[in-house]
C-alpha cells in the first residue's frame, strides 16, 4: 500500500512532469508504428555515437534508423488532418509510412524562421487543401536532396537513382542506401530550384485508408491534453467571468476564498474573479463560495427576445447588402402564377468542445510561456505575447492536442486570461482550467439568423424566381471589421455567392441556376458575440435554401430530386452527388419510408445526403439513415473522411434537435449539456458515405457535409407528417400528427 | 480520512471528503485518463468502474467511498491497452478528439462486463456518454467488435 505523504503541496501526481525547454517537442510528436512493431528480428543497430541528423529541411528530418519527423503546424483537433497531411509529405518523400511520425513546431520556432511552415490557422477546412501544394513541394525537395546525396556518394548521376519507401537505389549498380544513413549529406546541398509534383495516378498513400498516427495513447488515458498537464509547483485557477452581456465586475469579497482549503490568490482580471488554489477542485470551490457582484450596465434585461424583434426588423428592411443576383425577381414574381412564401429562424449554438477551454502559463518578467489547445498557434503566441506584456520573440506557445475545436479555438481569450493571471504571479506555473458552465456562457456563438423567403411558379411548375433575404448576426463584422467590404460581409453567402467576384470565397459558391433571383443580407447585429462554429454560415444557408426547394418543388407537384436537377445542369458536380445520395438512400422506392434530401457546395466541396426518418403518433423522431456523398476532388483518407462526415452530422444534428444559446436578463441561460443537450447514440442514425472524388480540386472535409444534415432531415419530416418546420431547434417543436 | 483503492493500489485521499472522486483520481493521483466534461452527470468523460459497475466520477464524493470498493479507471483497464473494447476502438481508428474515448471506453467495458450480448437496444439504453466529434457510428461498430474478442 502506498500512502502519499502529507505535504504542504497536497495535490502530487505520477511522472508527468515537463521541463519547459524541451516541452515543445515532447508534448508534439505524434508516433506511427515505429520499427519495433514492425516484426522486424534483425537487432536495431546503435546509433548512439553519432552527431543527431540535421533536418533534411523544414519538413522533414530524417534520424539514424530511418525515422521520420514530419512537421505540421496545422492544429490536430480529432479531424485527422496530421494523419492526411503526414500522407501528403510520405507520398512525395517516397519514405517508408510506417516510420513516420508527426511534430508540431511551435509558434516561437515559426517567427524566428520567416514563417517557413505557413499559417498555424486550423479552420475553413483548410487543413489538407489550404496546406498540400508547399507540403508536398516540400516532402519532394527533400526526396530530391536524399536522392541527390546518395548520387554524389556513388559518384553517379542523380536522374540513375531512385527512392523507394525510404530507401535509394542505382538502378544500374543495384546500390542501395537508406534515408537515414544521407540525411546529413542531403541537408547541407542547396535545395532544388524546381520540383515536379507526382501525378496523382501514381499515388500509393494519398488516398489511401492509412490508420491515424495518434489512437493509442486515446485509448489509455495516456494522451496529455491541455486540461492534464502538470509542472512541479503549478497552481490551479478557477475563473467566473461577468455572466451579463457589457457588464461588469461590480464588487466580490476575497475573505470568503482565501479561508478556503489550499486557496493561494484571488484575483480580479479584467471583468472576471480568479481564484487560484492547490487544486482545481479548491480553486473552483472557493469561487463559487465567493460573493460577488455585478454590475449589469445597459444590456442587464436583454433577452432573445430583443434578439428576435432586432431580427424580425431586418426581415422587413428594405435596405440591403446583395450578395448574389441575377434577372429581375420583382417582375418575375409578379407574374407568376404560383408564390410561395415562408419565414426560417436559426438560433445561436455554442460550441461545447468535450474539454472545456483551458491554458496553462509561466510568466516571468524577460519569459513567457503558455501550453495550450488552440486551432491558431501563431494567434495564441500574440495574444500571449501581448498579455505578458513582452515582445513575441521572448514568448512561446506549445501546442497541445485538442479536446475538440469546432472553431472555438480559433479564438485566443483564455489564453490571455491565462498568462494575466500567471503575470499576477511570476515565476508559478498557473493552469487555467474553465467549468463547463463558464464554458456555456462565455462562448462565441455560431451567428443567430433569420430568413424571408419568396419564390414564384408559372403555370407549368416551373420556377420564375426566388427571393432570399437572410437577416442577422455577421461574424466578421464582430472579429474582423477590416474584413469587410464596404460594410458587407460576404462570408454570410457562403454557399449562395456568385463565381469569380471574391477570390477568397470562390469556394462558397451557388451551384443551382435560377432564372431570376436575389440572394441579400439585412445585417443585424446583437450584442453577443458571434463566432465561426463548425459549418458556420453555410449550415443556416442550407436550411434556408434546401428547405426552400423542397418547398418549392412540393408546390409544384414535382419530385423533390427532378426538381433540383432541373437547376443543376451546369452544375455536374453537383448533380452527381444529389443524383449518388439519391440512388443508393432510396429515394422514390415505394417502401413507405420518408426521405428527404438536399445538396450544397461549400469549403469546395460538393455534398448531398439523403435522409430517412420516422415519425410516430405522439411525435417522436427516429432519424433512420443518413446516405451522405462529397466529392471533395482528391480524398487523402478516406476512412478519416468517412469519420468527419460521421462525426459532422452528430454536431450539426444535435444542434438542430436541441441546441439553442438564449439570454435572460443579459445572461446566457444555458449552463451546461442538461440544458444544452447533444445527440447521444440512441439518436444516431446510420450513416453511408459515398465519397467519390473526382479529382483536379481539393476541397474541405471536415465542415461541408454538416449542412446537408438538418435540412435533408426537415425535409424527410416533411415527407412524414406534411410538418415543415421552419424553426430550429426541433426539441421546441411538436412532431405528432 | 477516505482510502481509495485505485487500480489495485490503496491511498489515503487528504483533501475534503466532499471532493469528487473524479478530482481526487485527476489531482492526487495524477490519473488524468479519467475526464472533466460537464460535472453534473451528463456527459460520461468522468466514467470509472466502482466494483465493476460504471459510475460517473464528477458527482461521487470521495466520503461516500467505504475504502473496500474496488476502483478502475481507464489507466487500470488493461495493463498494455489491450482490453477487447481498446483493441476493437484501435482497429476500427473510433477516436476523433479522443477526450470522451476513457469515459466511454469504460462505460462500454462494464456494459459488456455485465452483458457480454449486448444488443443494439442495450446499447442505446446503456451508453449515453456524449461525444462532441460523433464518434457514435464506429463507437457502435466497436461495442459489437469487441463482443467477438471477449
Ligand atoms: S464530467 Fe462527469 S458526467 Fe460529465
Ligand atoms: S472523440 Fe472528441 S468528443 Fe468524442
Amino acid at each position: 500500500m502506498t500512502l502519499l505523504s502529507k505535504t504542504s503541496r497536497p495535490v502530487s501526481r505520477r511522472n508527468f512532469i515537463i521541463g519547459s525547454s524541451a516541452a515543445g517537442l515532447s508534448l508534439g510528436v505524434l508516433a506511427g508504428c515505429t520499427a519495433s512493431e514492425t516484426g522486424s528480428t534483425v537487432e536495431a543497430p546503435d546509433y548512439s555515437s553519432l552527431p543527431a541528423n540535421p533536418e533534411v529541411n523544414a519538413w522533414v528530418h530524417i534520424h539514424h534508423d530511418d525515422t521520420v519527423n514530419v512537421r505540421i503546424v496545422r492544429s490536430e483537433m480529432g479531424q485527422g488532418t496530421s494523419t492526411g497531411l503526414a500522407q501528403l509529405v510520405a507520398e512525395e518523400l517516397e519514405c517508408d509510412w510506417d516510420k513516420i511520425q508527426v511534430e508540431f513546431p511551435t509558434p516561437g520556432q515559426s517567427l524566428a524562421r520567416n514563417r517557413v511552415w505557413g499559417s498555424f490557422g486550423t479552420g475553413g477546412s483548410q487543413g489538407v487543401r489550404g496546406s498540400q501544394k508547399y507540403v508536398r513541394e516540400g516532402a519532394a525537395a527533400a526526396r530530391i536532396m536524399l536522392i541527390e546525396a546518395a548520387a554524389n556518394d556513388w559518384g553517379v548521376p542523380a536522374s540513375e537513382c531512385i527512392a523507394a519507401n525510404g530507401i535509394i537505389t542505382h538502378k544500374a549498380s543495384k546500390n542501395k542506401t537508406s534515408f537515414g544513413a544521407v540525411a546529413a549529406a542531403a541537408a547541407k546541398l542547396s535545395p532544388p530550384e524546381k520540383v515536379v509534383l507526382k501525378d496523382p495516378k501514381n499515388w500509393t498513400i494519398i488516398g489511401a485508408p492509412k490508420k491515424r498516427l495518434d489512437t493509442a495513447d486515446k485509448l489509455t488515458g495516456a494522451l496529455k491534453y491541455g486540461s492534464d498537464l502538470y509542472f512541479e509547483g503549478m497552481k490551479l485557477a478557477a475563473i467566473k467571468d461577468c455572466p451579463i452581456l457589457g457588464g461588469s465586475l461590480k464588487s466580490f469579497d476575497a475573505s470568503v476564498p482565501m479561508s478556503m482549503a489550499g486557496v493561494r490568490e484571488v484575483l480580479q482580471i479584467g471583468n472576471a474573479v480568479v481564484v487560484v488554489a492547490d487544486s482545481w477542485w479548491q480553486a473552483h470551490s472557493a469561487l463559487e463560495a465567493t460573493p460577488i457582484e455585478w454590475d449589469g450596465g445597459e444590456l442587464a434585461s436583454y433577452s432573445s427576445k430583443d434578439i428576435d424583434a432586432l431580427l424580425e426588423d431586418g426581415l422587413g428592411a428594405s435596405e440591403t447588402f446583395t450578395g448574389n443576383k441575377g434577372g429581375d425577381v420583382a417582375a418575375a414574381l409578379k407574374t407568376a402564377a404560383k408564390t410561395v412564401k415562408a419565414t426560417y429562424g436559426v438560433p445561436a449554438q455554442n460550441h461545447a468542445t468535450m474539454e472545456p477551454m483551458n491554458a496553462t502559463a509561466l510568466w516571468t518578467k524577460d519569459k513567457c510561456e503558455v501550453w495550450c489547445p488552440t486551432q491558431n498557434g501563431e494567434a495564441a503566441l500574440s495574444a500571449a505575447a501581448k498579455a505578458a506584456g513582452l515582445p513575441p520573440e521572448q514568448c512561446e506557445v506549445y501546442k497541445v492536442l485538442l479536446g475538440g475545436g469546432f472553431g472555438r479555438r480559433g479564438m485566443s481569450d483564455y489564453v490571455t486570461q491565462a498568462v494575466e493571471i500567471a503575470k499576477a504571479m511570476p515565476g508559478i506555473h498557473i493552469k487555467l482550467q474553465w467549468s463547463r458552465e463558464e464554458d456555456m456562457r462565455h462562448g462565441f456563438y455560431h451567428p443567430v439568423t433569420q430568413a424571408k423567403l419568396t419564390g414564384g411558379l408559372d403555370a407549368d411548375g416551373n420556377l420564375v424566381g426566388v427571393d432570399l433575404k437572410i437577416s442577422g448576426q455577421s461574424i466578421l463584422a464582430a472579429l474582423a471589421p477590416q474584413a469587410l467590404a464596404n460594410g458587407v460581409d460576404y462570408a454570410t453567402f457562403q454557399g449562395l455567392l456568385p463565381s469569380g467576384v471574391n477570390p477568397r470565397l470562390e469556394d462558397q459558391i451557388l451551384k443551382y441556376s435560377f432564372p431570376n433571383f436575389h440572394i441579400h443580407h439585412a445585417m443585424r447585429n446583437p450584442p453577443v458575440r458571434p463566432g465561426f462554429w463548425r459549418g458556420v454560415n453555410l449550415n443556416q444557408n442550407a436550411i434556408y435554401l434546401e428547405s426552400f426547394m423542397d418547398e418549392m418543388a412540393h408546390a409544384a407537384n414535382r419530385d423533390p430530386l427532378e426538381f433540383r436537377l432541373a437547376h443543376l445542369k451546369d452544375a455536374p458536380k453537383m448533380a452527381a452527388v444529389l443524383s449518388a445520395v439519391a440512388k443508393k438512400g432510396g429515394w422514390g422506392a415505394k417502401d413507405g419510408k420518408s426521405r428527404g434530401l438536399a445538396c450544397i457546395y461549400g469549403f469546395g466541396s460538393y455534398v448531398a445526403a439523403c435522409s430517412q426518418v420516422s415519425i410516430s403518433k405522439d411525435g417522436k423522431l427516429k432519424i433512420e439513415k443518413i446516405t451522405a456523398a462529397t466529392d471533395c476532388g482528391h480524398a487523402a483518407n478516406p476512412q478519416q473522411i468517412e469519420a468527419q462526415v460521421q462525426g459532422s452530422f452528430v454536431y450539426g444534428l444535435s444542434a438542430m434537435l436541441y441546441g439553442e444559446i438564449t439570454y435572460k436578463d443579459g445572461q446566457v441561460e444555458q449552463t451546461n449539456f442538461d440544458t444544452y443537450n447533444s445527440m447521444r447514440i440512441a439518436d444516431m442514425p446510420e450513416v453511408d458515405v459515398i465519397i467519390m472524388p473526382s479529382g483536379g480540386f481539393w476541397g474541405g472535409v471536415g465542415e461541408p457535409t454538416i449542412a446537408v444534415g438538418a435540412p435533408s432531415v426537415l425535409n424527410a419530416i416533411y415527407a412524414a407528417t406534411g410538418k415543415r418546420i421552419r424553426q430550429l431547434p426541433l426539441k421546441n417543436q411538436n412532431l405528432s400528427t | 480520512m477516505a482510502i481509495l483503492n485505485v487500480n489495485g493500489k490503496k491511498t489515503e485521499f487528504s483533501g475534503d471528503e466532499d471532493t469528487p472522486l473524479l478530482w481526487a483520481l485527476r489531482e492526487q493521483l495524477g490519473l488524468t485518463g479519467t475526464k472533466y466534461g460537464c460535472g453534473i452527470a451528463q456527459c460520461g468523460a468522468c466514467t470509472i468502474h466502482i466494483d465493476g459497475e460504471a459510475v460517473r466520477s464528477c458527482v461521487y464524493p470521495v466520503g461516500a467511498l467505504e475504502g473496500s470498493e474496488k476502483i478502475t479507471t481507464i489507466e487500470g483497464l488493461s495493463e498494455t491497452g489491450e482490453h477487447p473494447v481498446q483493441q476493437a476502438w484501435a482497429e476500427l481508428d473510433v477516436p476523433q478528439c479522443g477526450f470522451c474515448q476513457p469515459g466511454m471506453i469504460m462505460a462500454v467495458s462494464a456494459l459488456l462486463a455485465e452483458n457480454p450480448n449486448a444488443s443494439d437496444a442495450d446499447i442505446d439504453e446503456t451508453i449515453t456518454n456524449i461525444c462532441r466529434c460523433g464518434t457514435f457510428v464506429r463507437i457502435r461498430e466497436g461495442i459489437h467488435l469487441a463482443k467477438k474478442k471477449l
